[in-house]
């Protein structure tokens, strides 16, 4: 374990390791989000109340999933980077965040697209929109503190505290939300809120998210090494490296 | 298969506008997202080598050396003393 | 803490007893924000003039009716109460930032979170308890109905404690900032979410003559969580800001 964490410690190490390991989350992302589109707009059954519309579960969901666990692992990384001083827990979280807010975005604009036929409006305070929309001030926020300082190391540790202080109030967010929308708008429909789905439609959903998720670490893994070359510009390994592809 | 024809399948029920916009803007934004990250990396690659280039002409960063940049101090040495 | 411990092996400084170091440093602090704030009395008044103001701006925008403004006047109440309470947040730890005791506190052997909770505690004294005791009045001209307005206030009391003490955490992050001012808006408000949520809950249910007590109790959970994490985010954001 603590040899690992060592080695977390050489971005020389994870450039290289990266380098490998990508290949094999693109492929993987490329095959689950392909099986996951064509199953779930071809062959999953519509909907009996939403029809059709309902296929929109299957960017929507995904996308909320993944906007929420963007914000935990940025936390995490924020309490490896202040805990451990290692520098690729903060690189990461610094890739993380416009990820992070274009999920919640793909959330919020998927989720109004399907208001119109649910509801008959582009938006409604829905609990789980409402919450989205927060979430999406969070991610602002954070881009906007971390890019406020001149020092990058200030403006690392900033946004790791204000990451953390985020991901404590998320839960009480979420819940304080979905109370407020169940006292004033009662047993209203809402888009995702259904128990037992068959498999045919549960099935593909599943695949989308993993999808979603290996696009995510995928996507983290090249942004951060691009991220690992801008910081450490100057460092010995990375100008033999340049050499080496001169 | 849920459709029997493709009219149908782009149709969906009457709910194609939102189902399409739905999935296109994901789609175009996830394609986007790795446009972006494929033009940064190769760019900052692209400025790294540019910047070895200009500093194994001028000399400054012998290759191989451990030694960290040093700027060329010709001429632009003053001796107070 | 380290600087605790260097003192307390310093050859050089007299053996107290560090507890009542604490508590004299923790005096210490009061008192002298509550004699700078006192001072700055325009300071202490900006944030109660800006709620009144707020609360004349809507009905002169919406309708002076009063059937409506009875309707919305607990969410009205508690929005701009919280703004103003917002309002204020970025003097918090400004004027110390630039004459430097902020960086005698960061060297103080006491602990900066307990230090730091001083000054949240001086700045609710001095913001968030004069709204409270206000916002019954504008409740008046509001039209509020009778019997909610010791839930108001009430509420506001114990909310307004978490907005200060969160909004802390936000304007020792940006304290450092030139143009702190915006950004610690966008910091802080997504996080006074839950506490309007509850407060402005809690007035509705008076008003419609329900239970308040789980809204208060909730009001003083978040208080209570707040009072336990928010000073370590506040003391770890003011080194930030200073050592940055």
């Amino acid at each position: 374990m603590w040899a690992f964490i060592n080695k977390l410690r050489s971005p020389k190490w994870f450039y290289g390791i990266s380098a490998k390991l990508q290949p094999w989350f693109w492929a993987l992302a490329a095959l689950l989000l392909l099986t996951g589109t064509l199953w779930g707009l071809a062959f999953a059954p519509a909907d009996y109340q939403q029809g059709n519309s309902f296929r929109i579960i299957y960017v929507h969901v995904p996308a909320a999933f993944l906007a929420q666990s963007i914000f935990v692992s940025m936390a995490i990384a924020g309490l490896v980077f202040m805990v451990w001083k290692i520098k690729i827990a903060d690189m990461a979280a610094t890739v993380m965040a416009p990820l992070g807010a274009a999920m919640t975005f793909v959330a919020l604009f998927s989720g109004a697209v399907w208001g119109v036929p649910t509801w008959g409006t582009w938006w409604m305070w829905d609990a789980r929109l409402t919450s989205m929309l927060i979430l999406l001030f969070l991610y602002l926020g954070v881009i906007a503190l971390r890019g406020a300082f001149n020092s990058r190391d200030s403006g690392s540790r900033a946004a790791s505290v204000l990451t953390m202080v985020g991901v404590i109030n998320i839960p009480i967010i979420k819940y304080s939300v979905d109370w407020w929308y169940t006292l004033h708008q009662p047993a209203t429909f809402t888009i995702t809120g259904r128990a037992a789905m068959p498999m045919e439609m549960w099935a593909p959903l599943l695949i989308m998210v993993l999808g979603f998720y290996s696009f995510f670490v995928g996507l983290t893994l090249m942004r951060t090494r691009s991220e690992i070359l801008r910081r450490e510009a100057n460092k010995r390994w990375v100008r033999d490296l340049i050499e080496e592809l001169r | 298969m849920a459709f029997s024809s493709l009219n149908e399948f782009l149709a969906m029920g009457g709910h194609g506008p939102y189902v399409w916009s739905a999935w296109g803007v994901t789609a175009l934004l996830f394609m986007v997202i790795v446009w972006h990250a494929r033009l940064e990396h190769r760019q900052l690659l692209r400025g790294l080598k540019r910047r070895a280039r200009r500093e194994s002409q001028s000399g400054s960063y012998p290759h191989g050396s451990a030694q960290a940049p040093v700027k060329p101090a010709q001429g632009d040495v003053h001796h107070d003393a | 803490m380290s600087s605790t411990n260097a003192t307390i092996s310093s050859p050089v400084m007299p053996v107290h007893d560090p507890k009542g170091g604490l508590l004299i440093a923790l005096n210490a602090t009061l008192k002298r924000d509550m004699m700078l704030m006192l001072r700055r009395r325009g300071e202490v008044l900006n944030p109660l003039v800006f709620f009144a103001l707020v609360i004349t701006l809507f009905p002169i925008g919406i309708s002076p009716d009063p059937e409506l403004l009875a309707v919305i006047a607990p969410g009205l109440l508690w929005v701009a109460a919280l703004l103003a309470a917002l309002l204020s947040l970025d003097s918090l730890f400004r004027s110390d930032y630039e004459d430097g005791s902020l960086e005698q506190l960061l060297l103080a052997p006491q602990p900066l979170a307990a230090l730091g909770l001083a000054k949240v505690a001086v700045h609710w004294l001095l913001t968030g308890l004069p709204l409270a005791l206000m916002a019954p009045l504008l409740g008046i001209m509001l039209a509020l109905p009778t019997g909610s307005y010791a839930v108001l206030a009430l509420s506001l009391a114990l909310g307004t404690a978490s907005l200060s003490l969160i909004g802390a955490i936000g304007a020792a992050l940006t304290v450092g900032l030139a143009r702190g001012g915006v950004l610690l808006s966008l910091l802080v408000l997504p996080l006074y979410i839950p506490v309007l949520i509850f407060g402005a809950g809690a007035v509705q249910a008076a008003i419609m003559g329900d239970g308040v007590t789980a809204h208060l109790a909730i009001l003083g959970a978040l208080l209570a969580v707040a009072l336990m994490l928010a000073p370590w985010a506040i003391a770890a954001s003011l080194r930030i800001s200073i050592n940055g």
